[in-house]
């Protein structure tokens, strides 16, 4: 066969397209989000109007909060998402394992302007959630008064749902076990404490169903399964607002904490993640999240910026501030690992 | 003697050389034939090629070198080689000199230097639980550096308390045995020897019981009912049996964890299930169907049911009928011609139905992790916490590893009982 001029100069043309078609989806953002009610929030607040204002098209990817997955990317060199948002646990694991990057503020936000824990060495948070008790009024004719209820059965009969993950679960368990909150972690940190934990959570382990995804536990609400559980404040104010769910929620000892937003080591286009990540650390911006599922902003400043009726419903509104933990990042940065292989341990026993 | 020797020598050579002359003769045949088969053997194995390729670069090398993960871990020995120099004349007992702590801290330096030391901390920690905090708080100390080292060492009481060094000594050849011991809830003690690890630690036991039950629960169900509906699909009419054989296969071909999300659906306490229970009276309250084994059971049942019918089917499709009209006419009752004419001919099927659920069923994941409870959790969910939230890969190869073990074993037997011919799949 012979390459004539016009088949090379054919070549050519295709090549050159081809190579032109990558340079415009160069213009991309891979994000992966935990899905659900907190991702279509997060697109109708921040995806879209970054695109609209950018030009820059995300991509949006759904994966259930746990690093393996991005592990293998990164020990395989090949990353294609650009962003993951991760638990503040997650991030100091990923942090210390190598699988983020160290994130440089100077491209984001002022540092001190986050509230205090939720402006990490690789994570910058995202939103502050609470952690609290949900019921349906319907099935429980008296009121929990407190998040600890959950360990009272003999008032509250039934089984109830709480997550598959020791964090939170311990805090509560010391709490109920007549722990004050400022001392749950200190005695969580010793050996004593962490049997104490576990001896409060044996009381009710007969009668516990564990979740795993955010939206299970308004299902479990809402098929009866359960009569109360533990649940993320957002989930259940959207299954009240959108679908008509009667749900209420309890805020007295609720563990507050901050969603994160991370980048991958090696993450095809960080000068894009370091705009979204300055895009979404704006004041009025961070506030917006607020508007389409309750959770809280992180910036200290944004709090003008917060819908007057979405408010109310915060986990950091001043109401819901009476009897309230913030999670300790360190401590479960420290003892996560041997807690999680404790807890399962427990749990299969 | 003399006179004897020659034809006590002769006739055996002439033998020889008589059989050696035809044993050539055949060799060669055989030698061609040989030569021949390997030609075609060769032949289709050209042709296989692509795929023998295929698997081994996407199946066989992967599996192979995630498994390896199990028993060699060298993250200990890459980051510690000052102190592996320094172990090597320590006989195990006690502390080791004050140069194994200096060597041990200039380690940990180095380490944080590199961006190591997590990596180190973690590998450590898995061993030995608590090491994670000790090594990065160390590290922290030394980097401070307002004190010699060896202070510093000697100031967290971990690196002096009885089952540390043996533990990093151990870390210190890449080829470890830890994990696979764990796995099987083992671990050395400090003389040496293997002991069980302390209660509240072990699981794996547990759960490789549990796994194994289950599957075993589900093979047998799934014989009860696939048998005798196998039994009537065969002998009804062609068009019929077409009908039915669709039903089954119809939801073998939707996905796992549709038919799981169904279930889950029915088996909820106000669920169908319960509300035709209540209804018919069976039971007088609601049952907790879900998040019980009894539910999982039940699930895989369900979708394991194609996999135990279809061999067995293949099987008794090719029986005659003839053949128990025959036993009848010898004077056989029915149930003795079932049992000797109908039974032996069925039986390889059977064996085979079973067989292919019961190595499914070892490996299920989705079902349990959205049907069962926190006790009804199989190997494969822990194999794939270790992977997705532990990050612990060398864990998840040796449970992995256990498995397969396991499955192979239980393979082997099968075929050895059987033949492997006679396993009828399809």
């Amino acid at each position: 066969m012979k390459i004539t001029k016009a088949r090379l100069f054919a070549i050519a043309a295709a090549t050159a397209f081809i190579t032109s078609g990558h340079a415009a989806f160069a213009d991309e953002l891979s994000i992966m989000a935990s899905g659900g009610a907190w991702q279509d929030a997060q697109r109708k607040a921040w995806f879209e109007p970054f695109s609209k204002e950018t030009g820059i098209k995300i991509i949006e990817q759904e994966y259930l909060g746990d690093l393996g997955k991005v592990k293998a990317m990164v020990d395989t060199g090949n990353v294609p998402i650009d962003l993951v948002t991760v638990e503040t646990a997650t991030v100091l694991q990923g942090c210390d394992a190598g699988i983020l990057e160290r994130l440089d503020y100077s491209k984001i936000a002022p540092r001190e302007k986050f509230i205090e824990g939720s402006a990490l060495d690789c994570g910058v948070g995202l939103d502050a959630y609470g952690d609290v008790l949900a019921y349906d009024p319907n099935v429980l004719k008296e009121a929990p008064t407190s998040v600890l209820d959950i360990f009272d059965t003999t008032k509250f009969p039934g089984k109830r749902a709480m997550r598959k993950f020791p964090a939170q679960n311990l805090e509560w368990a010391l709490m109920a076990d007549g722990v004050a909150p400022a001392d749950v972690y200190e005695v969580l940190a010793t050996p004593e404490g962490v049997d104490r934990a576990f001896k409060k959570l044996d009381t009710i382990k007969k009668d516990i169903v564990w979740w795993d995804a955010g939206a299970q536990p308004p299902q479990l609400l809402a098929s009866k399964e359960v009569v109360m559980t533990t649940a993320w404040n957002g989930r259940i104010q959207n299954a009240i607002d959108k679908d008509g769910a009667p749900f209420k929620i309890v805020w007295n000892n609720q563990i507050l904490e901050y969603d994160m937003i991370a980048i991958p080591k090696g993450a095809k286009s960080p000068d894009l993640a370091y705009k979204y990540l300055a895009y979404i650390s704006q004041p009025e911006i961070n506030a917006k999240l607020a508007s389409y599922i309750t959770y809280g902003p992180v910036r200290i400043d944004a709090a003008s910026f917060v819908a007057p009726d979405a408010l109310p419903k915060l986990p950091n509104a001043p109401d819901h501030m009476t009897a309230y933990l913030v999670a300790d990042t360190e401590f479960w940065g420290d003892y996560g690992e041997d807690l999680v292989k404790r807890f399962n341990a427990w749990l299969a026993q | 003697m003399s006179a004897l020797e020659p034809t006590k020598l002769d006739r055996p050579r002439a033998s020889r050389d008589w059989s050696a002359a035809d044993s050539g003769t055949a060799r060669s045949v055989a030698a061609a034939l040989r030569r021949a088969d390997l030609g075609d053997r060769l032949r289709s194995l050209a042709l296989a090629a692509p795929l023998l390729v295929l698997l081994a670069l996407s199946f066989g090398i992967p599996i192979v070198l995630l498994l390896s993960r199990a028993v060699y871990d060298p993250t200990i020995a890459d980051a510690l080689p000052q102190t592996s120099q320094a172990l090597a004349g320590w006989n195990g007992t006690g502390l080791p000199d004050d140069a194994a702590f200096l060597a041990l801290a200039a380690d940990l330096r180095s380490n944080q230097a590199k961006g190591t030391a997590y990596e180190l901390a973690k590998s450590l920690n898995a061993r030995l639980p608590g090491a994670r905090s000790q090594v990065l708080k160390t590290v922290r100390q030394l980097e401070a550096a307002d004190r010699p080292p060896l202070e510093v060492m000697k100031a967290v009481p971990f690196w002096s308390a009885p089952g540390t060094w043996p533990v990093i000594e151990s870390g210190t050849h890449s080829v470890t045995s830890f994990y696979l011991l764990s796995a099987l809830d083992l671990r050395w003690n400090a003389d040496g020897g293997i002991e069980r690890v302390p209660p509240e630690q072990a699981i794996f036991l547990q759960v490789f019981m549990r796994t194994f039950f289950v599957a075993a629960a589900v093979t047998l169900a799934t014989l009860i009912l696939g048998f005798p509906l196998a039994y009537l699909i065969a002998s009804v009419p062609k068009g019929l049996a077409a009908i039915l054989i669709v039903a089954v296969l119809l939801p073998f071909w939707t996905s796992i964890l549709v038919r799981t999300a169904a279930w889950t659906v029915l088996l909820q306490k106000f669920g169908l299930v319960n509300d035709l229970l209540l209804w018919l009276g069976v039971a007088d309250d609601r049952l907790d169907l879900m998040y019980s084994r009894i539910g999982l059971i039940i699930a895989m049942t369900h979708i394991q049911l194609p996999f135990t019918l279809l061999p067995i089917y293949s099987v008794m499709r090719t029986i005659q009928p003839s053949q128990m009209k025959a036993a009848y006419s010898l004077g056989a009752k029915p149930f003795t011609a079932f049992r000797r004419v109908y039974l032996p001919q069925v039986f390889p099927g059977v064996m085979a139905g079973c067989l292919l659920t019961f190595i499914i069923c070892l490996g299920y994941y989705i079902t349990p992790a959205l049907i069962g409870g926190a006790s009804d959790q199989l190997i494969s969910n822990f194999i794939a916490s270790y992977v997705n939230v532990e990050l612990n890969w060398e864990m998840a190869a040796a449970l992995s590893f256990i498995l397969l073990v396991f499955t192979l074993a239980l393979f082997g037997i099968f075929a050895r009982i059987l033949g492997l011919d006679r396993l009828k799949l399809v």
